[in-house]
């Protein structure tokens, strides 16, 4: 536990990249293989859970560190951080209580590995079956750590273990490790599922992966363009095509299987049924990159719609039928078997038609007016949009809005498929944001760096004379600014309701948004996608900020 | 160990009386008279011996202000801090061994009084004497004693040693104002010991490494206890311009402090990655860092407890030192005070009166004018503002040293 807590705060203090994967690597090159398995879960983001409730790790923290409950959650509200609030207050040296057995205490504080702590208490604590069983695993732990290992010992009980720290650069250090190419071990990284000593030594042996396995490969991701698209060179140079508001996902076909990987490299498979039907006539050996969208009748029906469908084990046929989904593919990495990411984008792109074709997959075109019950693929081709020129394109972009897609993709003809987000080869230029002036009106207490600031703001438009909530911004301010904000706040402040405020209405933001879609769960009846604040209107006054009815104009997409 | 041979200072109630500095003066009402009491304390105002009024913390008895934050008459200093110091008073009083550095601080002009810790004055039939605060050289808690009631306002105080002041004196009072800066539990002061064995480790590994370690900290106080804390013999210790103008004021009041050097004009690389620089926090912001080549920036504060801060600063390291009292000094002084009515002033003060209540203590919020921003809150505001008077001296003392071209 010691060593890892050493590196969990050795990333935390630099953001060097090459100290980080310095760091990364003098762990990995010295933990025991089965912490080291651990480690490598947490630093991937793998999935953890909540083996205590929170309410529970407050009580025991509070009743060990002799206060009321309420004054841990003022702590709370200064610190920002949870498991660094109950680390802060626990006493450093805790009393045994009466049941547990004087060998725990005679231990060192390293006797705990991180593979322990992870698995053994948190199972054990799993497994408990009393609130009084619980508090004693958890009293034990803590009299073996200290505040700093306590810190990430909360975060593993509490599921939230987060470290700042890429794939990209994990997967270099363990290259170095293990000898190899970082691509390489990147690729081995990609969806393997890491649990024990064993996976772990596998992962670094010479020539692993010998075996043919479902995994994808790493995404290959568009930066924002933030130029005028001339400036690019020749249009004929570039591939354009909508960018579409779905999931990102690719199609994994090998040996007798089909796998479904997202971005953040889950395995969605049994998510979406239709698709692995669709895609076991593909040959294997086949790898699609592509988005997954909510298609009926040949209509979009919009990400809000697609939403209901992710995140879910298993799928109703209800849902099934309401919310139809399809796979609609841009991009051919893997062909009878063998990797085509070298090739340029125009020779993949041929052969992804062909492929789609004998298949009877057509392009998919969001232009269509009518919706046609014609008949519905679950497998498309993402189409081309032809253009001999930049301003057909930006006539192209000016109409994405109303299609329901988010803009457009200009790829470059004679690139490979990268990794990560080189610049330069694919580039997403999205549709202008939509825009408008709301007034700020509670405020809380940021976590992380932001601790202790109000950063969190709640947005109000007016309506009837009154400002009603319609949006949660929390980017878009530089520090200086969030810092002269937290004054006015807290000289604004008219109500405390814990760590939030009521405010003032005195500060005026311009907010941009993706869509506004109408909504049940909301009280002004309005949800927007993506709200974050462009900048802050200090020449407005709050009365001439937007309305509700100025926002509700804005609705494009009935669904 | 450089820490100055001070005599224990002793309470004397019945000290040597000086009538003569604050002659009595007819009570003035000052304009739009505000109380936040609780309404406890509201009861009971009538017979308050102070009270806050827009000026700040009055006594109507003696005619005096205890840290204005208001151009008053007559100001009774806890100590040189921005936001307990303001200049522009008709004249002030404070504990002898600060008068040079409140006079650094608020400038030329205004007449400064002195008393001896221990020393009592009577004002107007009111008796007032200052003892020992702990927190910086010259730092005092003000009693304040008429008709049989005494009030100790503590201003800020810490209880952990320190080897540039004197040690933190307790007293008893029937109503005890109190600080509150860090008056959540947790915080809790590591030895001061151990921090100072953390410097000198960083400033040695950046040695080796040739990078010049910079601390950042108070120019006032904690800047010199900092010079007082690490090991001179691991290499120069270079002052800023800001810091330089106190250490000299502290050396003036007795103080014994380590070789520090400030930086001349037009002076490069100084230090040659050797050194340890003790500049106030402003200068992580400009250029005056790039006079010494490859850096790590370490700070000295309290707030170094809490990771969000830490890294909010941006800082290679935090090293928790404080010269305010850690959660359980606070309770501990207070309990020590046998005061059966404490007021809660400057941090944390909603959380700290209300769980003194709890305890069966008469407490409440005392409010105070934050640089004209409303009530302070339990947010590392306070020091900031210190930090900010900081930045504005540093801008004027550093001047010359900044100028390099």
């Amino acid at each position: 536990m010691k060593r890892f807590t050493d590196l969990y705060w050795q990333l935390d203090a630099t953001s060097s990249t090459t100290e980080k994967v310095a760091a990364l690597e003098a762990y990995f090159s010295q933990a025991p293989a089965e912490d080291a398995a651990s480690a490598l879960h947490l630093l991937c983001g793998g999935k953890q859970s909540r083996a205590v409730s929170l309410a529970h790790l407050r009580q025991w923290a509070a009743e060990a560190a002799g206060i009321p409950l309420w004054l841990l959650e003022e702590c709370y509200a200064q610190v920002g951080d949870l498991a660094e609030t109950l680390a802060l207050l626990l006493p450093d040296r805790l009393s045994p209580s009466s049941e547990t057995e004087p060998a725990d205490t005679s231990s060192s504080p390293q006797a705990i590995g991180l593979a322990e702590c992870v698995r053994t208490t948190v199972e054990r604590l799993r497994q408990a079956k009393d609130e009084h069983a619980k508090r004693e695993i958890v009293v034990g732990v803590w009299q073996k750590l200290e505040t700093r290992e306590r810190i990430v010992w909360h975060k593993l009980l509490t599921g939230g273990c987060r470290i700042g720290v890429s794939r990209t650069l994990v997967a270099r250090a363990l290259a170095e490790v293990a000898g190899v190419e970082p691509a390489v071990m990147a690729h081995r990284l990609i969806g393997a599922s890491i649990a024990t000593a064993a996976d772990y030594e596998a992962l670094l042996h010479p020539d692993a992966l010998a075996t043919p396995s479902q995994r994808p490969y790493p995404f290959f991701l568009a930066a924002p363009l933030e130029t005028e698209p001339a400036a690019l060179g020749p249009v004929a140079d570039w591939l354009a095509e909508w960018k579409w508001d779905g999931m990102r996902a690719q199609l994994v076909c090998r040996g007798d299987g089909v796998a479904i990987w997202t971005r953040g490299e889950e395995l969605v498979s049994e998510a979406f049924p239709e698709l692995l039907a669709a895609a076991s006539h593909l040959p294997a050996g086949t790898v699609l990159d592509g988005e997954i969208l909510a298609i009926r009748d040949r209509q979009l029906l919009g990400f809000t719609t697609l939403s209901r469908r992710i995140g879910r084990r298993q799928v109703g046929k209800k849902l099934r039928a309401e919310v139809p989904c399809a796979f609609v593919a841009y991009d051919l990495l893997e062909a009878e078997g063998s990797d085509l990411r070298g090739l340029p984008l125009e020779a993949r792109r041929a052969r992804l038609e062909l492929l789609l074709e004998t298949h009877g997959a057509g392009p998919f075109d969001p232009t269509q007016a009518a919706p046609t019950a014609a008949g519905d693929h679950v497998l498309w081709l993402s189409p081309a949009l032809p253009a001999t020129s930049w301003e057909e394109l930006v006539g192209w972009r000016q109409g994405a809005r109303k299609l329901g897609v988010e803009g457009l993709l200009l790829k470059r003809k004679e690139g490979s498929y990268g990794t990560g987000r080189t610049r330069g080869e694919w580039w997403k230029w999205k549709v202008e944001p939509l825009e408008i002036d709301a007034v700020l009106i509670y405020a809380q207490a940021g976590h992380g760096r932001r601790a202790g600031l109000h950063s969190d703001y709640t947005f109000g438009l007016w309506h009837d004379g009154q400002l009603v909530t319609v949006a949660k911004a929390y980017s878009g301010l530089t520090d200086a600014e969030i810092v002269e904000v937290d004054r006015i706040v807290r000289a604004t402040t008219l109500e405390k309701h814990g760590p939030v405020r009521i405010v003032q209405p005195t500060l005026v933001m311009q907010l941009a948004f993706e869509g506004v879609n109408r909504s049940t769960r909301h009280k002004a009846g309005i949800a927007v996608r993506f709200p974050r604040i462009l900048r802050w209107r200090r020449d407005k006054p709050p009365a001439e900020a937007g309305t509700l009815a100025d926002l509700q104009a804005l609705i494009d997409q009935p669904s | 160990m450089a820490r100055q041979g001070w005599p224990a200072s002793l309470f004397r109630a019945a000290g040597t009386l000086r009538e003569s500095v604050f002659p009595p003066r007819p009570c003035p009402t000052a304009p739009g008279l505000q109380y936040r009491f609780s309404k406890k304390a509201r009861r009971s105002q009538v017979a308050d011996l102070l009270e806050v009024t827009e000026a700040g913390l009055y006594c109507a008895a003696g005619d005096f202000y205890i840290d204005p934050w208001r151009r008053v008459p007559r100001a009774i200093i806890t100590h040189a801090h921005a936001d307990h110091a303001r200049s522009g008073c008709d004249r002030y009083l404070c504990a002898a061994p600060g008068k040079l550095i409140l006079r650094t601080r608020i400038g030329g002009g205004s007449p400064i009084d002195a008393l001896r810790y221990g020393e009592s004055l009577l004002i107007n039939g009111v008796r007032v004497s200052l003892a020992s605060a702990g927190h910086v050289l010259g730092s005092a808690q003000v009693r304040v004693e008429h008709k049989g009631i005494v009030w100790v306002v503590s201003g800020d105080y810490k209880t952990a040693p320190d080897p540039t002041c004197h040690p933190f004196e307790q007293l008893e009072a029937d109503v005890f104002v109190t600080e509150s800066t860090f008056g959540l539990p947790i915080y809790r002061w590591p030895h001061p010991d151990g921090i100072a064995a953390e410097i000198n480790q960083w400033w040695r590994a950046n040695q080796a490494a040739g990078r010049t370690s910079v601390l950042l900290a108070y120019a006032l106080g904690k800047a010199q206890r900092l010079a007082a804390m690490v090991d001179p013999s691991i290499g120069p210790i270079v002052a800023h311009g800001a810091v330089m103008k106190l250490v000299r004021a502290y050396r003036d009041s007795g103080v014994r402090l380590p070789s520090i050097d400030g930086v001349p004009p037009g002076a490069r690389k100084v230090g040659n990655g050797r050194a340890l620089v003790i500049a106030p926090p402003s200068v992580a912001a400009g250029r005056w860092l790039r006079l010494f080549g490859e850096v790590s920036v370490g700070v000295a504060s309290g707030w170094m407890t809490l990771r969000g801060v830490r890294r909010r600063r941006g800082c290679d390291q935090g090293f928790i030192v404080s010269d305010h009292a850690d959660f359980p000094a606070l309770l501990q002084v207070i309990e020590a005070t046998r005061a059966k009515r404490v007021l809660v002033t400057h941090g944390a003060t909603a959380a700290l009166a209300r769980l003194l209540c709890e305890r069966g203590l008469d407490a409440a919020v005392l409010p105070t004018h934050f640089t004209g921003e409303g009530p302070p809150d339990a947010s590392p505001e306070v020091e900031e503002a210190e930090e900010n008077a900081a930045t504005s001296d540093a801008k004027s003392a550093a001047g010359p040293s900044d100028a390099a071209p």
